[in-house]
């Protein structure tokens, strides 16, 4: 397991060197970068036979274990599965951008970006503990973010980052309170111990809003109906990003959860029914507009949305071979999709366009990418003998006889599938076949880099399809028990004998031919009543409800927000005060004036000076005057701590007025001139309102005085600042070990309000406007 | 305002500010002091010398921008922070080391003093910023 988190710290360790790599690297750095990656592939593989044992690693460094948070690893079968899909294709996709990338001058940022996705990803699928995978998981979100904005100087790709990164966040937040009440009922967010308390989670009372609020997060990450809409947004993207996070990797993260969670939360009603019909609907959905689009990639983006809806609705049927179709599915998936994103990349590279209509007969121009493409295209379809006809199998099986619902699966599964086969023929037929035809110059060959990848994938497909078994004991099998442990073996075959499935499967095929036949008559047809028709965009409906709370949040800021600062101040003290009257007066009949001591001589003196100065403060007829008798006040005050023996807080108090002092010496020739600029009725008004907040801290102080807190608090601290924290002068020990976390929230909360001072001094002198 | 007296009363103290500062902030542990009040008194002596002379000159005495000691300082507290992960223990746990020193003294080092420091250089820089931008309008 140690190997596993150096291997996490030299990723990251890359993608922190990876834009100087870049740079000076020279034309063929990003194979660097896909070695490292190949090299993290060849790691995991070492430990397929001990997860195929059925052996699960751990390790956990405490962090904070009273609140369940801790930085946990976990592999088992199902995150190396992920483990290996995700360097695996990293690897090819870093090889490919690396050619692909050249012609953008910030390419650099690109290959950081893309790695820091790579770690954050890596980190999620082992994580051990729900937190620690919470803050991969919103890791991933932002590189998405910034990735999709990649070519930030086009508005529609910053529009589709924003709509990505608002859904996604904001799915991750309802996730992490779901992660909360699971902590809440287990007792545990360790996922081993999760694992183990499944019963005592189902029947817990908040069972079904900790489910919600996990489906949300999934959902949106998942691009499930309604969220779906981000996804095709986000193919705004360099084509390297598709591939990798949008179709093989980031989307498959929800996924990844509801795996993960399946043996804790699954196979309730609930789970059962928003899952299959979830996942039903936006499969049908995906399923349609590819059908109905013209752009190579948008196509691919709504089969993926598709393939996310299945993915869902196979774990939410949730049935022994419900879940090996899943985990099929998603390699099969994962092989066809990535080279298809790195096709479509490669094709609007060389031959200058995406547009279908545009486009024909490359196979000439590009005969091994196009051997590439139509493999990995035919698994898409469900054909054999590449794998994604295992995967259809599967997936057919799962839905015969089921209950209920069963019969409208069934058919929205065949429909979904016939859509695919003729999506994946027209794709072959019209890109790759028949005359050579392009909108600008004749295309190239592409570049080795470029083809390696999509050839690679697509000879998996082909090899996994003809040998099954071979992954099957090793990856799939271990991955499945990791999430049904009942399920101890796992048979692939290409040929499984004449039967339901197959008869269905020649159905799919017979009208997937038929539908594609009718592609060009229908398309234009679709694209008008698509455009005509349903008026109702999700994106758009989304941008509107975004403008609409913007609008909103800047009239409360307009009404809340004066820009006076007495205004401020006058708010701040009458509602502090105003509040603490409330609960003094409440108590009021309890407080037991007699505690006070009687004051020495000493303190009689020192309040003396204090009172006459602060008067003098408010009667003072120069500024001078006024600050140096507030300053007098102040020493005064620390002069009191002295007395009873608060040595710290007087230094500091004395220090803090000293420097308050100057900073007043150094503005006041800049002010105008000493006027009284209030009236009468003012002046009232502040002494009313001065009245209320000095009355409070008296009040407050007597309360305190007679409050009973936890007397072990103090207690403990002054007994244990010597023999735990090996100081004697307990306030600083408080400081610096005992509260050093609050300390640090402190000093930062400083240093965001130094930062705040420089930013409204500097900002200002830069316009120019008058001081 | 510019006063021979003052400015060579402001070169003078200003070593003797720092080291006192220090001094504060090391005693800290078990007398009355520490980084925070050891962060005001470095402050209060670099801001005693941008009144003699002004901020510019002042900012070339220190050598480093004030936003450098806050991030360097903020940095070390974090830093402070983790060994005791390292050590399995809950973050900010204080780890302590003792140093055996001739003459059989002995030296204790521990992360909250590191944590500490941090403290010191963060408050420091934070002081100097906002009056350096102040008194530069």
């Amino acid at each position: 397991m140690n190997g596993i988190l150096v291997y996490l710290l030299i990723l990251l360790i890359a993608a922190l060197l990876s834009p100087a790599i870049i740079q000076r690297g020279g034309r063929h750095a990003a194979w660097l970068l896909g070695l490292i990656s190949a090299a993290g592939f060849a790691m995991f593989l070492t430990y397929a036979p001990l997860t195929s044992a059925g052996e699960k690693l751990s390790l956990t460094i405490n962090w904070l274990p009273e609140l369940y948070l801790n930085f946990s690893l976990y592999l088992d079968g199902l995150s190396l599965f992920f483990a290996l899909l995700i360097t695996g294709m990293g690897a090819l996709v870093l090889v490919f951008a690396g050619k692909y990338m050249q012609p953008y001058p910030l390419r650099h940022r690109f290959f950081f970006l893309i790695l820091l996705f790579e770690f954050a990803m890596l980190a999620l699928v082992i994580s051990g503990n729900l937190f620690t995978m919470f803050i991969f998981w919103e890791l991933t979100s932002v590189s998405s973010f910034l990735l999709v904005g990649f070519s930030h100087e086009k508005p529609e790709a910053r529009n589709a980052a924003l709509q990505a990164l608002l859904i996604t966040v904001a799915g991750g937040l309802a996730m992490m309170a779901g992660f909360i009440i699971l902590g809440q009922a287990a007792g545990t967010l360790e996922i081993p111990l999760l694992l183990k308390s499944g019963d005592i989670i189902r029947n817990h009372p908040h069972y079904l809003p900790a489910l919600l609020l996990i489906l949300a997060g999934a959902f949106t990450k998942s691009a499930q109906f309604p969220f779906h809409f981000w996804l095709p947004g986000a193919m705004q993207a360099p084509s390297p990003v598709s591939a990798f996070l949008h179709s093989a990797t980031m989307v498959k993260a929800g996924i990844y959860l509801l795996m993960r969670l399946s043996p804790v939360m699954g196979g309730t009603p609930e789970w059962k029914y928003i899952l299959t019909i979830t996942g039903a609907i936006t499969m049908l959905l995906g399923g349609y507009f590819a059908y109905s689009q013209t752009d190579f990639k948008k196509v691919l983006a709504y089969t993926t949305i598709s393939a996310l809806g299945i993915l869902v609705l196979m774990l939410g049927i949730d049935t022994d071979i419900s879940i090996k179709a899943a985990i099929i599915f998603l390699l099969v998936h994962a092989l066809y999709k990535g080279a298809l994103f790195m096709i479509a990349g490669l094709i609007d590279k060389s031959a200058g366009s995406r547009d279908l209509r545009k486009l024909g007969g490359l196979f000439r121009a590009m005969p091994v990418a196009a051997v590439a493409a139509i493999i990995s295209l035919l698994s898409m379809a469900g054909l054999p003998p590449m794998i994604g006809f295992i995967g259809k199998e599967l997936i057919y099986e799962a839905k015969i006889g089921l209950p209920d619902i069963g019969n409208f699966l069934l058919l929205a599964g065949v429909l979904t599938n016939v859509i695919m086969v003729a999506i994946s023929l027209t794709l072959i037929f019209n890109l790759f076949l028949g005359p050579l035809k392009y909108p600008g110059e004749k295309p190239k060959r592409p570049a080795l880099a470029l083809r390696i990848g999509p050839m690679i994938l697509a000879s998996v497909s082909l090899v996994f399809g003809l040998f099954p078994s071979t992954v099957a004991d090793l990856l799939l099998r271990p991955a499945i028990t990791s999430i049904r442990p009942t399920i101890d073996t796992l048979k692939l075959a290409l040929w499984h004998g004449f039967n339901e499935v197959l008869l269905m499967s020649f159905i799919t095929v017979a009208a997937g031919i038929i539908l594609f036949l009718l592609y060009r008559k229908v398309n234009p047809v679709l694209t008008r009543f698509n455009n005509e028709v349903i008026t109702f965009r999700f994106a758009d409906a989304f941008n509107k409800g975004l403008d609409f709370f913007l609008s909103l949040t800047k009239k409360k800021t307009a009404l809340v927000q004066s820009g006076y600062q007495r205004i401020y101040l006058i708010a701040i003290f009458i509602m502090t005060s105003a509040l603490a009257w409330y609960q003094i007066a409440y108590t009021w009949k309890d407080m037991a004036v007699n505690v006070i001591t009687p004051p020495g001589v000493y303190e009689l003196l020192i309040v003396t000076v204090i009172v006459a100065s602060a008067i003098f403060a408010t009667l003072a007829k120069s500024r001078l005057a006024a600050i140096l008798s507030l300053g007098a006040t102040g020493y005064g005050i620390a002069l009191l701590f002295i007395n009873y023996g608060a040595i710290d807080v007087a230094i500091t108090m004395i220090l803090a007025e000293t420097l308050i002092l100057v900073l007043f010496m150094v503005v006041i020739y800049h002010l105008p001139k000493f006027t009284s600029f209030s009236s009468g009725k003012t002046r009232l008004r502040d002494a009313g309102i001065a009245l209320l907040a000095g009355g409070f801290m008296t009040g407050l102080v007597l309360k305190a005085g007679q409050v009973n807190l936890s007397p072990k608090i103090s207690e403990f601290y002054t007994e244990n600042a010597l023999s735990l924290a090996h100081g004697k002068n307990t306030v600083n020990v408080i400081l610096v070990d005992f509260r050093a976390l609050d300390t640090l929230g402190e000093i930062t909360v400083l240093v965001i309000a130094a930062i705040g001072v420089t930013a409204l001094l500097k900002l200002r002198t830069k316009k120019g406007s008058a001081t | 305002m510019r006063s021979h007296i003052l400015q060579m009363a402001a070169s003078r103290l200003l070593p003797v500010t720092l080291i006192l500062s220090l001094l504060v902030f090391y005693r800290g542990h078990n007398d009355p002091g520490g980084g925070f009040i050891g962060g005001l008194m470095a402050a209060a002596g670099f801001v005693f010398y941008a009144l003699a002379f002004d901020t510019r000159e002042a900012e070339k005495k220190l050598r480093v921008s004030p936003m450098m000691l806050i991030a360097s300082g903020l940095s070390i507290a974090f830093i402070s922070a983790l060994p005791a992960l390292f050590a399995g223990n809950p973050f900010f746990t204080g780890e302590w080391i003792s140093i055996s020193l001739p003459l059989s003294a002995k030296l204790k080092l521990g992360t909250p003093m590191l944590f500490d420091f941090g403290v010191y250089l963060t408050v420091w820089g934070i002081m100097l910023t906002v009056i350096f931008n102040i008194m530069e309008e």
